[in-house]
């Protein structure tokens, strides 16, 4: 059920944490706001974070679909890693950046594609399911590269990774452009309904007519490919490809940042661009750190407070009591908002 | 006719018999003590840590911040014993109860806030590994008599092979965990639990206090695999043990244990670590393979006991079903 909410109250919550964030950014480092345009391209402490969040939030764009579905995607670091093995290999070999892309994109499909026909077709749950490739992932990635970083001074493809178009970093109008399209063919069609149906319900849904086991598959495969451009953009931004390395806890970063978005872990309503919002969020908390020069140490504890804080917001447990206190306060107004929660399980 | 619950655990033996054998067919100096030994003290703490795993499992659940545990653990005994003159017994003491405080605080989470294990032990792994860093980021040495002496506690055996203490204690620790799981009230009510929470609540199983208890375990064994790194290593880094949960749930799922939980044994579990070891023994004799052959072999043979698993739960509810036709409960 699709409560009437304006996308802009959907969202209120990351962009408040957003805005806290870039605030702190601003305070250790004055000059974050500051945007120079030097040598045909924008530099700037915020153009760094919309650059350095673009593997995250080309992630989180296909990891939202796949837990809108209540599954999960462990296997995006790994697919990355793939992903960049391939376009390296293929440069490598002589060809030009384009068909490095598609073979990459190729290689990310199939992965999907393995993940999605296991979940969907085979019926494994699948944090299982998407573990196998995690695991045998880099060990394949390892046999493309055969054990060594590959490196390559393809001028393409490195584009893709530390280009500018107009003046704007490539992975920046990369992500935007893919969030914006991925957004408007799930709510301009009826693909985010069919998707949330099934998370909500897949024995409902399924009795409703909604063919489950094709669109899980897509819905898998649309994370292998994201995961695919996500490790070219790395591997093009270090001009290699390190199979041990790449997208290494991505995954974990990935789900991160859709928790973050407000989605929820047991599948139904979903936000892309919340979703991109969680990304951004988590590299601004990682570029204060560095800013502030504290020990990047702290990073992943700061990282654990921010989950542990999103848990306990997001538990079921404490949205009750706080729909009881609210309730026995004899305030009748806010009624409405909470039992949405309550029914999307 | 074999129950469909064990048969699993056969097929793994049978795995391990078999691929023994094949080893040994390749190269006969695999039948060796020493190759023996080495498979128990290269594995101890992985076999540890995944005797806490098979719990989880057992009971439905997941705990992906063991790893982390391991390296926080290295780090706070190698910072404790380099910076006050804490005797290490009582430094190992110390750091068990902290990790074993660590898992029942997560599970208390899991079901007190009622959120996936799979988030909460994400957040205990960004913890403990943050804490680790925090610790210390370089790796710090661990020179100690104390430990000197513990490393060279052995067994010789007749043709060589040197049984360690640490190979000892992971046997230990599995027996300890057999008779946990099969023997008391509590292995009963973790299995009833991976059965299904709802019935194991309606059956009168205290499932809050069962859940904290798992965990606790989880945390209190992931230290005492940290202790046995330490003790391996004589280190303490906390970039250490990356990955580690990944080779113990797989170990499990290897081992015959059904990953929805209810269903499985510790001791396959032992052998599934034997298995995974034994496939790194064969990398290092043949010498050619890159090391990266283990991860794929141990990626595919996830992949075919996942899929033994799913064969087996089909066949079952199959034979359950009356007759073709009927309604069926879903």
């Amino acid at each position: 059920m699709a409560a009437p909410h304006s996308p802009l109250r959907r969202l209120a919550p990351q962009l408040v944490i957003l805005a806290a964030v870039l605030a702190l950014n601003l305070a250790v480092f004055p000059e974050f706001f500051r945007i120079e345009f030097q040598n045909g391209r924008l530099f700037g402490g915020v153009v760094d974070v919309l650059n350095r969040g673009a593997p995250t939030a080309i992630l989180a764009i296909g990891m939202t679909l796949v837990i809108a579905t209540k599954g999960i995607d462990l296997s995006v670091g790994a697919v990355m890693a793939i992903a960049g093995a391939c376009a390296a290999k293929i440069v490598a070999d002589g060809h030009g950046w384009g068909t490095a892309l598609a073979g990459a994109l190729a290689s990310g499909a199939a992965c999907g594609l393995w993940n999605g026909v296991l979940v969907a077709w085979l019926r494994i749950q699948p944090i299982v399911a998407t573990l196998v490739l995690m695991v045998a992932g880099r060990g394949i990635a390892q046999l493309v590269t055969e054990g060594t970083i590959l490196t390559f001074l393809n001028e393409g493809l490195i584009h893709l990774g530390a280009g500018t178009i107009l003046g704007i970093p490539t992975p920046v109008v990369i992500w935007v452009a893919l969030g914006a399209g991925v957004t408007w063919a799930v709510r301009k069609t009826a693909l985010g309904l069919l998707i949330e149906a099934i998370g909500i319900n897949a024995a409902a849904s399924r009795l409703a007519g909604i063919n489950a086991r094709v669109l899980l598959t897509c819905v898998y495969l649309v994370s292998g490919l994201c995961a695919a451009l996500a490790g070219v953009i790395v591997a093009a931004d270090i001009k290699g490809a390190d199979a041990n390395n790449a997208g290494l806890w991505m995954e974990l970063d990935a789900i991160l940042a859709v928790v973050i978005g407000g989605n929820s872990l047991l599948g139904g309503r979903f936000s892309i661009t919340a979703s991109l919002l969680g990304a951004l969020i988590i590299q601004s908390v990682n570029s204060a750190i560095l800013l502030s020069g504290m020990p990047p140490e702290f990073n992943l504890v700061i990282k654990a407070v921010l989950i542990l804080a999103i848990l306990v917001i997001q538990s079921p447990r404490i949205g009750h009591w706080l729909y009881i206190l609210r309730a026995s306060g004899g305030d009748p107004a806010p009624r409405r908002a909470k039992p949405v929660k309550e029914t999307a399980r | 006719m074999i129950r469909s619950t064990s048969l699993p655990l056969i097929v793994t033996l049978a795995t391990f018999v078999i691929a023994y054998a094949l080893c040994a067919s390749a190269y006969p100096a695999m039948l060796s003590s020493r190759v023996a030994a080495n498979l128990l003290t290269d594995n101890a703490f992985l076999g540890i840590a995944a005797v806490g795993m098979t719990f989880v499992i057992l009971s439905g659940g997941i705990d992906l911040s063991v790893g982390s545990v391991i390296a926080f653990t290295g780090v706070f005994l190698a910072v404790i014993l380099r910076d006050t003159s804490v005797h290490p017994l009582a430094a190992f003491v110390m750091v068990l109860a902290l990790t074993t405080a660590f898992g029942a605080a997560m599970g208390a989470a899991i079901h007190y806030l009622e959120m996936p294990p799979f988030i909460v032990t994400l957040a205990g792994m960004f913890l403990a590994r943050g804490a680790a860093y925090v610790l210390s980021v370089d790796s710090v040495p661990i020179t100690h008599e104390f430990y000197d002496w513990l490393q060279d506690i052995y067994w010789k055996a007749p043709s060589g092979g040197r049984f360690r203490l640490t190979g000892a204690l992971m046997v230990l620790t599995f027996l300890a965990g057999i008779v946990l799981a099969h023997r008391t009230r509590f292995g009963q009510n973790v299995y009833a639990m991976g059965g299904g929470a709802q019935t194991a609540k309606l059956m009168g199983v205290p499932l809050g206090r069962t859940t904290v208890g798992i965990y606790a375990i989880s945390g209190g064994l992931s230290g005492l695999a940290g202790i046995v790194f330490s003790l391996y290593t004589s280190a303490g880094y906390s970039l250490a043990a990356v990955g580690v949960e990944l080779d113990a749930i797989a170990a499990v799922v290897i081992g015959g244990t059904l990953l929805t939980g209810g269903s499985g044994f510790v001791a396959g579990t032992f052998f599934g670590i034997l298995i995974m070891g034994l496939i790194q023994t064969y990398i290092v004799f043949d010498g050619t393979l890159s090391s990266w052959w283990t991860k794929i072999v141990i990626g595919a043979l996830l992949f075919t006991f996942i899929l033994l698993q799913k064969g087996l739960t089909w066949a079952t509810t199959l034979r359950r079903r009356p007759a073709p036709g009927s309604p069926m409960p879903s």
